[in-house]
């Protein structure tokens, strides 16, 4: 244990520059949970009197909950959609060698590699000449399409710690092919497909440049909603929302744990 | 089975396994390469055919040289400042012990998962001028006037630093996880300082980590929108802010394609350049 030793004295300074910067990663997020239970409309901290008054507002409001609801219907069918086809692009790929293999990698990041403005604006022409905009259809497709990257990248980390001569043993004993993947390949890579539909959901749950350009009014998600409340009123209306909302993001934390496989962790 | 039945047989597979790719590929052709490669077109016609008017115009127009240079200055300080913070940061999570790690990087991790607009409206309650800081420093009596903490750059550069030490402290930890202790020791017993057994040592292995973290964060940072769209109080323009409004208020399709183009031209190269640096770090046995 000698040797690498950090000198006391610079620890000390390490530790407590490192808690200070994870202070500020977290505290902010946390200062939201205080606000929404003031009284007052005005964003007081500590707040004088506390009530439910903001979250009395937030599930009183017809535009809220529809955009809530808009949020969690368009996440779950991208979730549902994006999962299956990026599993099977991934296997694809992964499986068949293809001479291309490489440059279909590449091409699959794309989403994360292209400027997100560059594509909201793009969707956003598209979307107008066939129509699509401001429909579920259209924003379900749109972040289906962004949420690709991380399945197949998801699915294809699995698949690389998977020895494929299992399945192709099963095929030699008579199993057709979708039975060899469904009862020997999948399951074993169910986390990382798991972890993949995860992150698609939040990617869609989350997106808010894109909704912005392709959803509104009646159909706008719940990010699109704050992004035009933020722009009138900082009201503690939103920090109910925001409230909510952390709530979940720590519930994705606690889950990421304990789905990732004991082999990861320390 | 002969040899041409196994051939056909394979050819089969292969086909196949092209087709399971094929919807995923579907879908990125339509909603994304065919629009961004029609703005890519839009970009270089004019109304008389082919011009470069919108590009010779980036390089001209003081309006369009400001949004650049903001860009770039609020993606370059914001790098430094997450390296300064995020490079303690990480090495303080490979030197604690492995449970209490573990709970440091679950924490830095929940605002990675927390939606941006809340991140953002959070700062918005805090650094607004009744905000939380300033309510807090007024009552500790260290200022007498609240400060000018958002609806500036400063306010830009804060949230924005929020959303990147993440995205430099995960490939930077991994990569000193990587690292075999032994090195270090090493240097030790051959008579180096810890002082400079860091230096000379244990950052020139971090490197790969580091640099990969570092184009990240500052690619990322050249396409921001939401921060400074909300923090920067109409006082910052970034590139995406500009291109949003050249399509919301004047339609003016061609400017806004164009500066995409350019956006998305300098990523690539960045990106393009990181990967080779990495591959070089492996050849040369650096990397982790």
């Amino acid at each position: 244990m000698t040797g690498d030793h950090v000198p006391a004295r610079a620890r000390l300074w390490l530790f407590a520059l490192g808690f200070l910067v994870i202070a500020f990663l977290v505290l902010p997020v946390l200062i939201v949970i205080p606000i929404s239970f003031s009284d007052s409309s005005l964003l007081e901290f500590p707040p004088r009197v506390w009530s439910l008054r903001w979250y009395r507002v937030l599930f009183g409001s017809l535009e809220w909950r529809d955009a809530a609801w808009m949020s969690v219907k368009v996440a779950v069918l991208t979730t549902l959609v994006a999962t299956p086809i990026g599993t099977a692009a991934a296997y694809g790929i992964h499986v068949g060698g293809f001479r291309l293999a490489g440059v279909l990698r590449l091409l699959v990041l794309a989403p994360l590699l292209v400027p997100v403005i560059l594509t909201a604006i793009g969707l956003f022409y598209l979307y107008a000449l066939l129509g699509l905009n401001n429909t579920l259809t259209g924003l379900v497709l749109a972040h289906t399409m962004l949420a690709l990257p991380f399945v197949v990248l998801s699915v294809a980390a699995g698949l690389r710690g998977y020895d494929m001569a299992q399945e192709r043993v099963a095929r030699s004993l008579g199993a057709s092919w979708p039975r060899a993947f469904r009862s020997i390949t999948l399951p074993q890579i169910k986390l990382s497909v798991l972890s993949g539909a995860l992150l698609a959901f939040i990617s869609s749950f989350d997106e808010v440049i894109v909704a912005f350009f392709i959803s509104g009014g009646e159909m706008a998600t719940l990010p699109r909603k704050m992004f035009s409340a933020l722009r009138d009123q900082i009201e503690p209306t939103i920090a109910a929302i925001s409230t909510i909302l952390v709530a979940l993001s720590i519930a994705i934390v606690a889950m990421i744990a304990v789905i990732r496989p004991p082999a990861e962790r320390d | 089975m002969n040899e041409a039945g196994l051939l056909a047989d394979a050819r089969r597979e292969q086909a196949m396994l092209a087709g399971l790719a094929t919807p995923a590929f579907l879908i990125l052709g339509v909603l994304l390469f065919i629009p961004v490669g029609w703005l890519f077109f839009l970009s270089v016609v004019g109304p008389d055919g082919y011009t470069f008017e919108n590009y010779r115009r980036m390089v001209v127009e003081p309006a369009y040289l400001s949004v650049f240079r903001t860009t770039f200055e609020l993606s370059l300080l914001v790098t430094v400042l997450a390296v300064l913070l995020g490079y303690p940061l990480s090495y303080m999570l490979v030197k604690l012990p492995p449970r209490t790690a573990a709970i440091c990087l679950t924490l830095v991790l929940v605002p990675f998962w927390t939606a941006l607009l809340v991140r953002t409206y959070a700062w918005l309650v805090l650094l607004q001028r009744h905000g939380v800081v300033n309510t807090l420093l007024a009552r500790w009596g260290l200022i007498e006037t609240p400060l000018a903490l958002v609806y500036n750059f400063t306010g830009t550069v804060i949230g924005m630093l929020h959303v990147m030490i993440p995205f430099l402290v995960l490939p930077l930890y991994a990569n000193m996880r990587a690292i075999d202790r032994d090195y270090v020791r090493a240097a030790a017993s051959l008579g180096a300082s810890p002082t400079a057994a860091f230096w000379r040592v244990y950052l020139p292995l971090t490197m790969p980590g580091l640099t990969a973290g570092t184009v990240m964060v500052f690619v990322i940072c050249l396409g921001f929108y939401v921060a400074p769209q909300f923090l920067g109080g109409g006082r910052v323009t970034t590139i995406s802010m500009k291109i949003q409004q050249n399509v919301a208020t004047y339609f003016d399709w061609g400017a806004a394609s164009s500066l995409g183009v350019v956006l998305f031209v300098i990523t690539i190269t960045l990106l393009w350049g990181i990967s080779r640096l990495a591959r070089s770090h492996r050849l040369t046995g650096l990397g982790p």
